[in-house]
């Protein structure tokens, strides 16, 4: 099919027009996406790592305090992620204005590197907050910046993504949470956020090992600490893998033009 | 530059917009467009008026792309809209019926959002113009949800003609919008024209078709009942009817006066003659007649009927 030269194969504007939006849309409620997780994540340092944390031992000599930094900011980056994301594509379906982006000269593929573009951005500047917050609290080092870099990134795009697929699929608000709140959330919490798995009865410890958040959890700590649950290359290939997953979800969601068009 | 859609040596002459054999059947099995075909005009202001429920929304939003048609396949500018649908969605503005709009953005953030949408890099200078023009100017830093009902429909004109589209849809314009601001938008819309761009507007104000369209469409129940020209619609199908106030009532038609076909009403009272576009009006000799019979006319006064009248009659025929 010949198309006009005019016409370029990607349209930068209506994807730079879609993410400035999503982001202006973040900076107006500056306080519950930037501050809130911060107030929460320096109240957990305050209850499990000065006060509890003092009684617990870890492995690889890490500070309790110290130890827990990594799993936080993979609890806010899953969280923020999904909520970001999924209320981005949501909200217009709600109020109607999508009928802009369905009218408008972009594709799905620009559709979703705009908007999960925009929600990875914002968790990653959340993540890297916590981290700074953190360091003020705790001694923070990194072994592996490239890899802890990496592992920030492909996360808070994976769950942008699910985030994205979430509020596309979501008939209400309460649906919007429903993900988050009752299977991340626990995930998180029984994933070695607040401890090593090494430090389960045997029987626990194998059946956390079907847990996917456990990976990504002790991926991300190791490029901190060097010290691991599982081996570095499970943890990336199980990253990469729910990436995927996501991706072929989004694909098959938009192939059927489900829920957005009828 | 040949392409499939090529019609030949007369490329001027083809329609901005063809709708050809489009069906949309819902999921739920409710038939909403039954086999429309339609081409529109470059450069017109075509009016598609139906009842509610008729399919004119349905259209719009297959060929802006908000809708997926059942078969069938349409044309935007030359270009297929689903297969080619950039290039043709980028010829499109539409103004759709809800007041859908970002409350907690300003009007220069929105406008100029949309823009971008649509493929355009940024132009202040234009975007100024466009409010300006639409006189948003003032409201350019106010949020969308401190806007008026008024206000916001223009917000949503702006954003469409916001990548400057040669084909702008308008969704039920002036509904619950004041006179003033229909007044405003009359003249908007024929400015719009006059630079070129063709104008689909769906409507149930018969007074708007009337006023604006070159042609009329009319959709009822998902069919294309009809399509002709404003002006040869009101002729074909508009009557003016006299009515002959009698000083004294008739008991029955003189014979001398049975060529005019006329009628009897009000008890004898009122002699109508009615004329439509199968014959010529002849009142002088009408009227000359009467006297020679002595009938003498106490008043008289002339009705034309309106397109809402030529409207009620097409729809309430038994589709």
């Amino acid at each position: 099919m010949s198309r006009p030269l005019s016409l370029p194969a990607f349209n930068r504007h209506g994807v730079w027009a879609i993410y400035k939006f999503e982001i202006a849309r973040s900076l107006r409620t500056l306080v519950q996406s930037l501050i809130t997780p911060v107030i929460t994540t320096s109240l957990y340092f305050v209850v499990f790592g000065a006060a509890i944390g003092s009684r617990l031992s870890t492995p690889g000599g890490v500070s309790y305090g110290a130890f827990i930094v990594p799993g936080l900011i993979m609890l806010a980056l899953f969280t923020e992620s999904l909520s970001n994301a999924s209320f981005g594509i949501y909200f217009p379906k709600f109020t109607g204005t999508i009928y802009e982006l369905l009218s408008a000269p972009v594709s799905y593929v620009e559709i979703v590197i705009a908007y999960v573009g925009a929600a990875s951005t914002k968790s990653v500047v959340l993540g890297l907050t916590i981290l700074i917050t953190a360091a003020l609290f705790v001694p923070i080092k990194i072994l592996h910046p490239a890899w802890m870099i990496a592992f920030l990134l492909m996360t808070a795009f994976t769950f942008s993504l699910f985030g994205f697929i979430i509020g596309i699929l979501a008939k209400g608000f309460e649906q919007l949470q429903f993900i988050p709140m009752l299977i991340i959330t626990p995930l998180t919490f029984l994933g070695g956020a607040f401890y090593s798995i090494d430090m389960l009865p045997p029987a626990w410890r194998t059946f956390s090992l079907f847990n996917p958040i456990v990976y990504l959890i002790s991926g991300f700590r190791w490029s901190f600490y060097g010290t691991a649950d599982v081996s570095v290359g499970v943890s990336m290939s199980m990253t990469v893998g729910f990436l995927l997953v996501c991706l072929g979800v989004v694909a098959w969601v938009f192939k059927t033009g489900f829920r957005l068009k009828n | 530059m040949p392409d499939e859609y090529g019609a030949g040596p007369d490329i001027a002459m083809k329609p901005v917009i063809s709708i050809r054999d489009v069906v949309k059947t819902y999921a739920s099995g409710f038939q909403a467009l039954k086999h429309i075909n339609l081409e529109i005009d470059k450069g017109e202001i075509f009016a598609l008026l139906g009842p509610n429920g008729a399919g004119k929304t349905t259209l719009i939003n297959i060929i802006c792309g908000i809708v997926t048609s059942s078969s069938g396949t349409v044309t935007a500018d030359g270009h297929d809209t689903v297969r080619d649908y950039r290039a043709a969605r980028s010829k499109i503005g539409l103004v759709p019926q809800e007041l859908s709009t970002d409350a907690f953005e300003t009007v220069w953030a929105t406008v100029s959002f949309s823009r971008g949408l649509f493929g355009r890099a940024p132009n202040p200078a234009f975007i100024e113009r466009l409010l300006r023009e639409l006189s948003l100017w003032d409201k350019r830093n106010d949020k969308i949800m401190t806007l008026s009902g008024g206000m916001k429909r223009r917000v949503m004109i702006a954003k469409a003609l916001s990548h400057e589209p040669e084909i702008l849809f308008l969704d039920e314009p002036t509904a619950g919008v004041d006179v003033e601001l229909r007044r405003d938008m009359w003249s908007l819309v024929r400015g719009l024209r006059d630079t070129g761009v063709t104008i689909i507007l769906t409507t149930h104000y018969i007074e708007e078709a009337e006023e604006m369209a070159d042609r009329i469409g009319v959709i009822n129940k998902g069919t294309l009942v009809l399509v002709e020209e404003k002006a040869r619609l009101m002729k074909k199908l508009g009557k003016k009817q006299l009515t002959l106030q009698l000083q004294e009532p008739l008991s029955g038609i003189p014979a001398e006066l049975h060529s005019w076909g006329l009628e009897l009403k009000a008890d004898g009272h009122d002699l109508v003659y009615t004329v439509d576009s199968s014959n010529s009006i002849d009142i002088s000799s009408l009227l000359k007649r009467m006297s020679e019979l002595s009938i003498v006319v106490k008043d008289l006064h002339m009705h034309q009927s309106t397109l809402e009248d030529i409207f009620v009659k097409l729809v309430s025929e038994p589709a």
